[in-house]
């Protein structure tokens, strides 16, 4: 049986790669995706710990991450069409109307 | 049903009046204003007549608990009136008084533009003076206390247009602001030692302590100040400054309010609290001290004036000091008789004043009047007789009055006695001044002239800052004078009436009637035998003799002013010429009013200017405001940098949150 440890390092892997993918890279589609990397990151802890103590929350829990998940990406992704549809840009540098 | 039950009403009527014509009366024609003023006062008179018609001394005193009003433990004040002799004559003095009043200022401010404002602010003052004499607690008096100080303010600043008016408004109501200090604190103090408010239950608390014949007590404090408070509101020394300033009001006011009524509450006060006074004599001493140097100090003032009102306005606060004289030497009943007979003669003196002002035109000069005589001779006449009764020829109203006090200040001192006839010589001798400058001789106005004389500075000289556009007085200058002329019937009425009652209103006090009348109240149950005993011992003759020096006295008085005034009349420059400074500084009343500048407003204001507001209020107030203000605008000059608009920016500031508060937690962990 793989140990605890195994699980848990790869999940904090991939929530880092999660973070700096979103604080690096320009485009949305991009910064999207490093989203559900943190998210899927943090899920593999969830089962792994589920897995671990027997308890069955947090596999639960991961069902419900997946569904928030799937209702963030269509929201997401229709934001992202229409900024694309107005600014003719994927690049969230130039996206940025708001600053001061 | 005793119409005593409606007591309550007589205080009401003016002030639905003063509701209805200060809410609608914009609106209304002049012709309904009056109505509503008139026949609300007149009820309150008409009431009061009957009620004074079913009065009778045994049921007093009555009194009639209308409501509630404070309740707080064993401390309470109700809204309460109280009916017994003494406010039965207040009662019928302010209402008969103020009713002609109110009828003169139907004609004589007609064509003001402020008619309805004027005659809403007497309604208001009837109001407030019949809760202040009916009241039947302290603090229902001071109600009505406070209120007549409003009135009067209202009515001295009504011409608010003018700066003088305005500011005499203010002097007025400041001036009194320290006497009523003085008397609010007396009723703390009441409060505070006896627990109620009420007359009936405060006296008879009072009652069976004994005077304080040794040092300050007590009742020698309360009575200081409660004679603060009447010094305040009655304009003796040393708060009489506000009352010549307030002549800057239409002449009915200067009437009503500074001549027959309010100025009286003072009096009417002392004479209320007479059983707190018996029982001090040191503060009875203060208060005929008072009384006695105010009467001589204002009578002297009033030799060298040349404004006919303000002639009258210290007068009245000489008589005024005549009826604290009284109060001060226990001869209550005598104070209240000459406070009678003083609203009517001095009234009628001002509507007479004011009738005069009228027919030329606002003037107030008296070098600039003269010859009146055939052109208004009802205002003449009615005005000699004024004259003559307040200089103390028998037998008109004022010598008993007057008589009557100072045969009780020689009882008490010769030395009162001795101030109150010099004061009563110099009284007849400005008086009979005032006559011949104004209806004597020839007419010195001049229509031609009138515009340009009553702007000359000269005329001016003597007068004090505040006086001098009071040209602009009653508010006809814009309708242009040729001669001067009578007055309408319904000015003449009240003073008639007035000359009457003037003529006729002395004639209660013949054997002590009156005396005997306000008996119950100022004599009841202290000792009757006392007191009494000690009025026997002044003997007939002595009085008689006293009668016979004063009206010899008074008669001199008139016969110097005809010398001075009608017979050689470029005496008297010669006379002040000679008396050089002395005559300067009586002219300039005595710079009484420049010493107070100096002494008390000057530091006062620079004291509020440099401390209380550049240093506590911009210093302290301000600062911690603005400061704060400052503050946080600087703070988030700095911190709005975070917000860049660059998306990537703000998820580094929330991953670097989020990898602090996980660095917290590990190092919680570890620890």
């Amino acid at each position: 049986m793989v140990p605890l440890s195994y699980y848990l390092v790869l999940s904090g892997i991939l929530f880092g790669c999660g973070v700096l993918g979103f604080l690096i890279k320009r485009n949305i589609i991009t910064i999207f995706m490093s989203i559900e990397l943190m998210l899927n990151g943090v899920n593999l802890s969830f089962v792994a710990f589920a897995a671990q103590w027997h308890a069955l929350s947090g596999q639960i829990f991961v069902f419900f991450v997946m569904v928030v998940a799937a209702a963030e990406a269509a929201v997401g992704l229709a934001i992202i069409i229409a900024v694309y549809r107005t600014r003719e840009t994927l690049n969230v540098d130039q996206v940025n109307l708001l600053k001061l | 049903m005793t119409p005593n039950k409606y007591l309550w009403l007589i205080p009401m009527f003016p002030l639905a009046g003063a509701a209805i014509n200060g809410f609608f009366g914009r609106h209304s024609s002049r012709k309904a204003i009056t109505a509503v003023a008139l026949t609300l006062c007149g009820a309150s008179f008409v009431l009061a007549l009957i009620i004074a018609a079913g009065f009778s001394s045994a049921s007093a005193p009555y009194y009639f608990d209308l409501a509630h009003w404070l309740r707080s433990g064993d401390f309470h004040a109700d809204f309460s009136f109280y009916l017994d002799q003494l406010s039965l004559v207040m009662m019928l003095v302010v209402t008969g008084v103020g009713f002609l009043i109110h009828i003169y200022s139907v004609g004589y401010m007609w064509e003001d533009d402020g008619y309805y404002r004027f005659m809403s602010y007497l309604n208001l003052f009837m109001f407030f003076m019949l809760t202040l004499v009916l009241a039947k607690n302290y603090l229902m008096m001071f109600i009505g206390w406070e209120g007549v100080g409003l009135a009067s303010y209202l009515l001295i600043g009504f011409w608010f247009t003018k700066d003088s008016a305005a500011s005499a408004g203010k002097k007025a109501f400041i001036v009194n602001r320290i006497g009523d200090f003085g008397f609010l604190i007396a009723l703390f103090l009441l409060i505070k030692h006896f627990g109620t408010l009420d007359y009936p239950a405060l006296f008879a608390k009072i009652q069976p302590l004994s005077p304080e014949t040794a040092g300050v007590g007590l009742l020698t404090s309360i009575g200081i100040l409660l004679m603060v408070g009447a010094a305040g509101k009655s304009a003796q020394i040393p708060l009489y400054v506000w009352l010549p300033d307030a002549m800057e009001g239409p002449t009915p006011v200067s009437a009503l309010i500074h001549a027959a009524t309010m100025v009286t509450a003072g009096v009417y006060m002392v004479a209320r609290s007479h059983v707190i006074f018996e029982r001090a004599p040191s503060a009875m001493t203060v208060v005929a001290i008072i009384g006695t140097l105010t009467a001589l100090f204002a009578a002297t003032i009033g030799i060298a004036q040349t404004d006919i009102k303000k002639v009258l306005a210290y007068s009245t606060v000489s008589q005024l000091g005549y009826m604290f004289m009284a109060c001060g030497v226990g001869a209550f009943s005598a104070g209240i008789f000459h406070l009678m007979t003083h609203a009517f003669f001095k009234g009628l003196l001002f509507l007479a004043a004011g009738s005069v002002i009228h027919g030329i035109g606002g003037e107030q000069d008296m070098r600039k009047m003269g010859g009146l005589r055939t052109y208004m001779p009802w205002t003449f006449a009615t005005m000699g007789i004024a004259t003559l009764a307040i200089a103390g020829i028998p037998p008109l109203a004022g010598f008993w009055s007057k008589d009557e006090i100072l045969a009780r200040a020689f009882d008490e001192n010769w030395v009162y006695w001795l101030i109150g006839l010099i004061t009563a010589f110099i009284t007849s001798f400005y008086m009979f001044r005032l006559m011949y400058m104004t209806f004597g001789g020839d007419y010195r106005g001049g229509s031609a002239a009138h515009d340009v004389t009553h702007q000359s500075a000269d005329a001016h000289a003597m007068h004090d800052k505040h006086a001098t556009d009071d040209t602009a007085h009653g508010g006809h200058g814009d309708h242009s004078h040729g001669e001067p002329h009578e007055s309408p019937w319904v000015m003449l009425g009240p003073l008639v009436i007035l000359a009457l009652l003037s003529l006729f209103g002395g004639f209660v006090g013949i054997g002590d009637r009156f005396e005997h009348f306000l008996d119950p109240v100022f004599r009841a149950p202290v000792e009757p035998g006392l007191v009494a005993s000690s009025r026997e011992a002044a003997s007939k003759t002595i009085e008689y003799t006293l009668m016979c020096i004063s009206v010899t006295v008074a008669g001199f008085g008139w016969f110097l002013a005809w010398l001075l005034y009608s017979s050689k009349p470029q005496l008297p420059a010669r006379i002040a010429e000679r008396m050089g400074n002395l005559y300067k500084a009586v002219a300039n009343k005595y710079y009484v009013d420049e010493l107070y500048a100096v002494l008390f407003v000057n530091p006062l204001i620079d004291g509020s200017a440099t401390v209380l507001w550049h240093g506590i209020d911009q210093g302290v107030i301000d600062a911690t405001v603005n400061g704060s203000a400052d503050a946080a605008r600087r703070v988030s000059d700095e911190v709005r940098h975070m917000q860049s608009g660059n998306l990537r920016s703000y998820a580094g500031w929330v991953a670097a949150g989020g990898a602090l508060v996980v660095a917290y937690m590990v190092w919680m962990g570890i620890r």
